[in-house]
């Protein structure tokens, strides 16, 4: 019998581990095309997903203690909702606007994920406004002696913003329990990392702000999941904020209503997708002898099982009540 | 009870709410050192540096990283060295602070407080003298509140720390020493949105809010003594919510409205208050709603002969009020 550390390259993940993050990629990437299936249906306005991010996003929540440590996403993370607790039903009753939905019951677009109790912090639409609320949260972990973790996500158009570098310096003069992950998918919309950015590695900057950087192959959840491990010991253990920038590919569209073949080739598009995480990890589980085909194709199964009956649950469940847009502008007090 | 400055009365508030909830805590530029306005005072020292903390020189992050602090059991109090330069945080407090809680349907809440000292007349020049409430009174979600007396300032501000909601607490620079009024040394609070009628009279109903509320009484005792014009004056303190209800009431008694207000003409909040009045008192009105605010230019030029051109002033104010009497 061999033991599940022997398995090299785990980073001390058990085999039933490395199936579950297989499991929450596989189930990301599909959520992410129903929703787009069910845009195109007519059934849901709007749908903006992550499909090519899995790793990055699966990689990293995956390090973090779920309801403990707090996530503060962008719109394309599916896979950090999904890692953290989230669920498809949660997910697909926010993109067709259901009074149920946890996020917002119908208010906010889909993908602005939100769940009090996982402490995922709804999200707005103005990019990277969400990186400094990380910081606030990790002073106040900080100020509380409590060891919670912020961990903030943004894509390489969000690393242009002002926010960021506010919001980096603040966490290093404080050295703040916050972890900031770009997901570098190398669009913002049309617009190429070489007019977004004038260095290769955007992780450098965080020697700007006085701690350390890392780039890594953001299609390796292994890699990924590695390098946010060690950043959420750091960052538990009192030693301050890490900068994660993830490489990675966006293999869809910016949103339902963008043509990604404007601004890049079908080429390019089919050859990040024959490296995309997904195939990878797949591979490795194989040759890793952690799962057989069949398995991968059982862990597959589950998911659209899951996606399937989340759908229809959706699909049945009340819009809300009109009048209720009233309420909730201010709280309100018994 | 003493006479105090409204800056003593502010520092005085902050000082209390930290002693009286240990999850208050106030950051902003230099407040370690008490700030410019010197309203942190001694704070730091009582309170260590953590609970009086200087940040960056960085005012979206000051506004984010409260939103962030409040999130997790902390109440913050943000402190923007000025109004003019609060224009950085403006997506964090409109995108964020002010739609957090309606975008998750009432799951998520923010309850920071955003102070800052605003207005001329200073010799401020045109980023030192800014009026700020109509930007953010538009903005459903918030409340925001005018304050230019060391009473309210201290009733009001330990109302919006305490407040669930993001507030905006604007203080009137011009009157953080110019005058001392009696402020209790004990616990009380004013309630966000109740309007003062500061003037009983009957000829007309005049509107306001922050310095004007003072420069519109010394008006309002000029025409009683010379010319027997007896004005009612209500102090809004609040902008939003406003006291709808003490205004219309009062309009209805007088049948005229005069709204006085430091900000620009176009589109400053007493616009909104001479909509509501035409709206919903117009049966009662013998005169037009008439407005006395700075002209649309940018607030406030440095020279003093300018500024005193520009900004409404005790005999303005007087004049106007003349002029609608005789309508």
């Amino acid at each position: 019998m061999v033991s599940v550390s022997d398995v090299p390259g785990a980073q001390g993940l058990s085999r039933d581990q490395l199936r579950e993050v297989y499991f929450k990629m596989f189930l990301a990437r599909s959520v992410g095309e129903r929703e787009r299936m069910l845009n195109r249906m007519g059934k849901g306005p709007f749908a903006v997903t992550g499909e090519g991010h899995e790793a990055a996003q699966v990689g990293t929540a995956y390090a973090m203690t779920p309801g403990k440590d707090w996530a503060l996403t962008y719109y394309r993370d599916i896979g950090v909702a999904l890692t953290l607790g989230m669920t498809p039903r949660d997910l697909l009753l926010a993109h067709l606007a259901r009074a149920e939905s946890i996020e917002s019951g119908g208010r906010n677009m889909p993908s602005h994920f939100s769940s009090v109790d996982l402490r995922i912090v709804s999200g707005s639409a103005p990019v990277a406004t969400q990186v400094p609320h990380a910081v606030g949260i990790a002073l106040a972990s900080k100020l509380r002696g409590l060891d919670e973790v912020a961990v903030t996500y943004f894509g390489d158009g969000g690393a242009s913003v002002g926010d960021v570098h506010e919001a980096m310096n603040f966490a290093g003069v404080h050295s703040l329990p916050v972890i900031f992950v770009c997901e570098n998918n190398q669009y913002a919309i049309s617009v190429p990392a070489s007019k977004q950015a004038a260095v290769t590695d955007l992780s450098v900057r965080a020697q700007g702000y006085g701690f350390p950087g890392v780039t890594v192959d953001g299609n390796d959840v292994l890699a990924v999941y590695s390098a946010a491990r060690e950043a959420v010991e750091r960052a538990r253990n009192g030693d301050g904020p890490t900068f994660i920038e993830a490489k990675t590919y966006r293999l869809v569209p910016h949103t339902s209503d963008d043509d990604d073949s404007r601004y890049r080739s079908r080429e390019e598009v089919e050859e990040w997708r024959k490296k995309g995480p997904l195939v990878r990890f797949g591979a490795w589980l194989e040759e890793n002898g952690v799962a057989t085909k069949d398995e991968i194709g059982e862990i597959e199964a589950k998911a659209m099982a899951e996606i399937d009956a989340a759908t229809e649950y959706a699909e049945a469940a009340p819009t809300p009540d009109p009048a209720s847009a009233m309420r909730h502008v201010f709280v309100e007090e018994e | 009870m003493a006479e105090k400055t409204m800056v003593e009365a502010v520092r005085d508030a902050l000082h209390d709410e930290m002693k009286r909830d240990e999850r208050v805590f106030v950051l902003g530029e230099d407040v370690g050192r008490g700030g410019v306005f010197r309203a942190t005072e001694g704070l730091r020292d009582e309170f260590g540096e953590d609970r009086c903390m200087d940040t960056p020189l960085a005012e979206a992050t000051i506004v984010g990283a409260s939103i962030g602090a409040s999130l997790n059991g902390l109440l913050p109090v943000a402190e923007i060295q000025f109004a003019d330069f609060i224009h950085p945080a403006f997506d964090q407090i409109v995108s964020e602070a002010a739609r957090l809680h309606y975008r998750s349907n009432g799951a998520w809440s923010c309850p920071i407080t955003v102070r800052t000292p605003y207005g001329a007349g200073v010799h401020g020049g045109p980023y030192h003298s800014q009026s700020i409430e109509a930007f953010y009174a538009h903005v459903p979600g918030l409340k925001v509140i005018c304050v230019a007396s060391p009473y309210d300032a201290k009733g009001l501000l330990k109302s919006a720390i305490r407040d669930p909601n993001p507030v905006m607490f604007l203080e009137h620079k011009k009157a953080y020493r110019s005058f001392r009024e009696e402020v209790p040394d004990e616990d009380y609070t004013i309630p966000i949105g109740v309007a003062e009628r500061k003037r009983e009279g009957s000829d007309m109903t005049l509107v306001t809010y922050g310095l004007m509320t003072r420069y519109s009484l010394e008006a309002a005792a000029a025409v009683q003594g010379d010319g027997g014009i007896s004005v009612e004056v209500i102090d809004l303190r609040t902008v939003s919510p406003w006291d709808k209800e003490c205004v219309l009431e009062s309009v209805r008694k007088t049948g005229k409205a005069l709204i006085v207000y430091e900000d620009n003409l176009t589109g400053g909040f007493g616009a909104e208050v001479a909509a509501t009045i035409a709206e919903d008192a117009f049966d009662f009105l013998d005169g037009p709603v008439t407005r006395i605010a700075s002209p649309d230019v940018p607030l406030a030029p440095y020279s003093g002969v300018l500024e005193e051109f520009i900004l409404p002033n005790p005999e303005k104010i007087a004049e106007g009020i003349r002029k609608l009497a005789a309508y």
